[in-house]
């Protein structure tokens, strides 16, 4: 393991964080879409770890957004199984599981439905080894989860929970932007000695297509990369809402704007250093995510860099996000934190 | 009970049936006695007689208003394939009976709580088509002004309490409304309902526990259409067998596609919870759609076997068979029915599509209780004030 750990990291060459935006990006492979990542980067991880295990409700046949096709028949209904409609019995299913030291990736099938098995993740997977003194441990969970709003999914298809789980020391949480970041990102979450909460944003399953290599790599995690170097204004983001601040970004510059773009890939521990860096050199700092606005990750990415960059700020630290109310249904283009809210809010800032 | 139900099917016959119907509808309560398709197998109690005291007025009644909900839901289909219709749509086409037969049982101080499978139910209940129509399409006019969707009916006055989406979430909740009715001497019973995929669910058994426990008139209905989704139930359950589930609670397994099985089942439990406390029933019924619209339903179960259903056990084939055999009708009247009921949800449909969306101000209402000093806020903690195209 250590040995293929090792491989994979040299493959992957990192240079500084600076420069980020050129480590596995430039290696070419096959145009996938994400879930086609993803399902690629399980069959590496059961492949290469004869005890690593799939498990959820409908995984069976290739699960309701087809990330585990063809898993069951190539490694077996013994290591890729259905369960019952119980998200708490499957994740405490997983911890234990994971504590007899196997690796234990369970799916949720969407992360509003997360909740059942909260109190298993808080109280249960963060805090196994903490309370055992290091003899047991259940480093091997892996709980992936699509997330986030897809256009029509309501009030129990769109969530983006993220949030709550950030508050829990003894877990990790990981989001990765697109099917090369899926794929590598996946794989360490796998590997990680840690239990991590992985979300998918479930609107880039099909949406999203990338060139994606094919052999199997890993990519770091709490390590933040810089997407979109810039001089004015720093925008942190993560998942699907990057591609929107993507947009916003184009439009900025067509203004004069110049900004620097910021994936966090790690939610949680986070990557501090790069932000503070890139806000160090910038003076400003926009965050945007689709989860409300009140209590959302963004508040936490705020109070930091107010702590340790505090005299180069130029202007507040910004947070366009959804709004606080429960994931509407018909109203969701007005939740949403759009384009032009972004845009909005990176030229109120730059000329605060 | 015969005049009370016509009345509380106001809102559903909207328009005066004409001369030549004039013996259906008459005030003809002669009595008459069905037998069940199947005996009932009871768990921990005496299962009750198979013959349902039953009337000619009921029977037609069961046959128009199972008629209706047929029609509702596939038009609901074409409507979400029009892409009127987004989110998410759950399409109970196959066991109506389950909903007909227990309207026909209870009164509307009995509580009702359903999963997401609700549009007829909601029906049931006493809710309009233009209320359902308008709310699958997002219109102000729906039963939750256009907030909830499809899979978030409700309506207060006719104690039914929706139509949730997270699957088993809404048991517990009915026993609480349970507890609430025995607290306040309502002689009421609530009937909670799920699929037998929920069965599976943690939260059921604390509730079945508390509920048995504290003797709460709660009636917990299992919903066995034999497929969590795409998953059949032997391959998610050890025990399929979910009227013995509740263990040391009484159960009864009753054939629910037969609308007069689950009617009598209904009467039973009610009394049943009154007296002692809570009661599981299995309901054997059957869905033809998929789970969703999303799911085509075929993946998973063979097109013999649901059209084997539909030949054998449609639930409004049976009444059919039962109205013409008691010669209450012809087959031309029935038809005749049929299309009138046709037009009328298709004048529903249309009267919903010109009614307007919620206003953009109404994303903000109703998070918390209007007028309690909280507002909310838009990005960047500035209060949304324009209003958007």
């Amino acid at each position: 393991m250590a040995a293929l750990l090792g491989r994979s990291c040299r493959k992957l060459s990192f240079p500084s964080l600076t420069h980020g935006a050129r480590r596995v990006s430039t290696e070419t492979g096959k145009p996938l879409n994400l879930y086609s990542a993803i399902n690629q980067a399980l069959h590496i991880a059961l492949d290469t770890d004869p005890r690593s295990y799939v498990f959820g409700e409908d995984v069976g046949f290739g699960g309701v957004f087809r990330c585990t096709t063809g898993l069951a028949e190539r490694f077996g209904k013994n290591r890729v199984f259905n369960t019952p409609l119980c998200e708490q019995g499957i994740v405490g299913f997983g911890i234990g599981l994971a504590a007899m030291g196997n690796r234990a990736i369970v799916e949720i099938q969407f992360a509003d439905y997360i909740y059942p098995a909260f109190d298993q993740i808080v109280n249960e997977a963060a805090k196994f080894r903490y309370r055992s003194g290091n003899q047991f441990n259940c480093g091997g969970l892996t709980i992936r989860a699509p997330y986030g709003a897809v256009g029509h999914g309501g009030h129990y298809h769109s969530q983006s929970p993220e949030a709550f789980f950030c508050h829990v020391p003894g877990i990790k949480v990981v989001i990765p932007r697109s099917p090369r970041e899926a794929k590598g990102l996946l794989l360490s979450c796998i590997r990680d000695p840690n239990p991590v909460v992985f979300f998918e944003p479930k609107w880039l399953y099909r949406q999203a297509v990338e060139e994606v290599p094919e052999h199997d790599y890993m990519i770091p995690l709490s390590e933040a990369e810089v997407i979109r170097e810039g001089n004015d204004i720093t925008l942190v983001g993560w998942g699907a809402q990057l591609t929107v601040m993507e947009q916003a970004c184009l439009d900025a510059e067509k203004e004069g704007i110049s900004c620097e773009l910021i994936d966090l890939k790690t939610l949680l521990p986070w990557d501090k250093e790069t932000v503070e860096a890139s806000v160090k050199k910038t003076g400003r700092l926009l965050i945007s995510h689709e989860a409300p606005v009140t209590g959302g990750f963004g508040a936490e990415i705020s109070a930091t860099i107010l702590e340790r960059c505090f005299l180069k700020l130029e202007a507040p630290v910004s947070r366009v996000c959804g709004l606080d109310t429960p994931f509407p249904l018909v109203f969701e283009p007005f939740y949403m934190p759009t384009k032009n809210k972004i845009l909005d809010a990176i030229k109120s800032t730059v000329n605060y | 009970m015969a005049l009370s139900r016509l009345s509380s099917r106001s809102n559903i016959i909207t328009r005066p049936f004409s001369a030549a119907f004039s013996r259906l509808i008459s005030t003809d309560t002669t009595p008459i006695t069905i037998e069940t398709s199947l005996p009932f197998t009871a768990h921990l109690c005496d299962p009750p007689s198979r013959s349902v005291e039953s009337s000619s007025q009921e029977l037609l009644d069961f046959f128009r208003t199972m008629a209706l909900m047929r029609r509702m839901e596939i038009a609901a289909d074409s409507l979400y394939k029009a892409k009127l219709i987004r989110g998410f749509c759950h399409l109970y086409d196959g066991q109506e009976a389950v909903a007909i037969g227990m309207e026909a049982a209870i009164t509307k101080k009995d509580a009702i709580i359903t999963a997401y499978r609700d549009h007829c139910i909601f029906l049931g209940r006493g809710g309009s088509l233009h209320e359902v129509f308008s709310e699958l399409m997002g219109r102000q006019a729906g039963c939750s002004k256009g907030k909830g969707g499809s899979m978030h009916f409700y309506k207060k006055e006719s104690s039914f309490y929706g139509g949730h989406g997270i699957v088993g979430a809404q048991v517990p909740l009915g026993c609480g409304i349970a507890f609430a009715q025995k607290y306040n001497k309502e002689e009421a019973v609530t009937f909670a309902l799920y699929g037998d995929g929920a069965a599976n669910q943690g939260q059921l058994f604390e509730a079945l526990n508390i509920s048995a426990l504290w003797d709460l008139p709660a009636i917990l209905v299992c919903e066995n259409n034999h497929y969590g989704m795409g998953t059949a139930e032997w391959r998610a359950a050890k025990s399929p067998s979910y009227y013995k589930r509740g263990d040391y609670v009484p159960g009864l397994k009753v054939d629910g596609m037969d609308a007069f099985a689950v009617k009598q089942a209904c009467k039973f439990a009610k009394q049943h919870a009154l007296e002692k406390g809570p009661i599981i029933l299995e309901m054997d019924t059957y869905r033809y759609h998929g789970h969703s619209m999303s799911d085509p339903g075929s993946t998973y179960r063979t097109r013999d076997e649901i059209s084997g259903v539909r030949q054998e056990r449609d639930p409004i084939e049976r009444i059919k068979k039962l109205v013409l055999s008691h010669d209450l009708a012809t087959e031309k009247e029935l038809k005749d029915m049929e299309k009138e009921i046709r037009k009328e949800v298709d004048d529903a449909i249309a009267k919903a599509k010109d009614c307007p969306m919620p206003e953009p101000s109404e994303l903000f209402t109703n998070v918390y209780v209007k007028g309690f000093g909280t507002e909310s806020f838009g990005p960047d903690r500035k209060e949304v004030k324009a209003s958007l195209p």
